[in-house]
């Protein structure tokens, strides 16, 4: 499936179907990251559950240093 | 102690976490600082790139309240959308709302900021608004319910410390909410000088990373901070314009 991802066309392998397996392929579960998707916020409960399709416009947002 | 909606910092100071030379003299900043809140910003994770190091992840953010800013936003929605993702960490309810108005001077745009504050106090946010040093804006956010209002002493990252001290004395004096003096702080001097006015906390970043020595200079903020309180609370003299003999004028030993 074909995603954006962070403003990146980005083609993602069939094993990666939820937002967990998203997280692990980019080898982010360990890290503090916000998901949005199609500018909806998901919840960390929803991880497991929600499923990416082709054309989804995901963030993966995280706390950087500023004042 | 300052006390910010329900929860109290024995720290006046709260510091920014951008810039910072390195992992090692940020953590060591951060902590002789004494500062119980951290401001940080929310982006796009880098995961294109080859990795580039971020300070934050690395500090035990657990030990400390957490103040993301809305920095980057430009109109009240985009504030709220970048508030909204910091809380869907779960690691923050509160809120500094930064819209800015002018690239140049990197001034907030009061119109927006009052906007997003309101917006973002319908969602239960703990909204800290950072605003210019407008006395009638600081009512209109005040009046909106925020929970701090932050002044700014200068423009972001400028060091020229604080422009408008009656501007500022008028904010302090007529809210009933903390009023934070955030941006322009270059030295200690003026991180004293807002305590002295009557400000209830400093909120500074460059001044500290920015110096030759962070380190030390975190150590001078937090007493700067300390003692200018200390300073307000004991309250200074009045000036006057001519001088006062400290010693005795009676008893002198004459021939």
């Amino acid at each position: 499936m074909t995603i954006r991802i962070n403003g990146r066309k980005v083609e993602l392998p069939d094993d990666v179907q939820t937002i967990h397996n998203l997280l692990n392929y980019y080898d982010l579960e360990d890290r503090i990251v916000i998901v949005e998707i199609n500018q909806q916020i998901t919840l960390k409960e929803q991880y497991s559950s929600l499923t990416l399709s082709d054309g989804d416009i995901v963030e993966l947002i995280h706390f950087v240093g500023g004042g | 102690m300052l006390k910010i909606a329900d929860q109290t910092f024995n720290s006046r100071l709260l510091l920014g976490t951008g810039k910072y030379p390195s992992f090692e003299i940020q953590k060591e900043a951060v902590a002789v600082s004494g500062t119980e809140i951290l401001t940080f910003a929310v982006r796009r994770m880098n995961i294109f790139e080859d990795s580039q190091p971020n300070f934050l992840e690395q500090l035990d953010l657990s030990k400390y309240k957490l103040l993301p800013n809305t920095a980057g936003a430009k109109t009240a929605e985009e504030a709220v959308r970048i508030a909204r993702l910091a809380k869907a960490s779960g690691l923050c309810d509160m809120i500094k709302v930064e819209v800015i108005g002018c690239n140049k001077s990197l001034l907030p745009d009061p119109v927006e900021t009052l906007k997003a504050s309101e917006m973002l106090l319908a969602e239960g946010f703990i909204v800290l608004p950072y605003t210019s040093d407008d006395v009638v804006l600081a009512k209109r956010l005040e009046e909106l319910g925020v929970h701090a209002i932050m002044p700014g002493a200068s423009p972001i990252g400028s060091g020229k410390g604080i422009l408008n001290p009656m501007n500022l004395k008028f904010i302090i004096e007529q809210s009933s909410v903390p009023v934070i003096i955030d941006a322009g702080i270059g030295s200690p001097k003026d991180a004293a000088f807002a305590m002295e006015l009557g400000a209830d906390g400093v909120l500074l970043n460059t001044a500290v990373s920015g110096a030759k020595d962070p380190v030390k200079m975190a150590v001078a903020m937090k007493m700067a901070i300390e003692a200018g309180r200390l300073g307000y609370e004991a309250g200074r003299i009045d000036e006057k314009n001519y001088a006062v003999a400290s010693s005795p004028l009676t008893g002198m030993v004459t021939s």
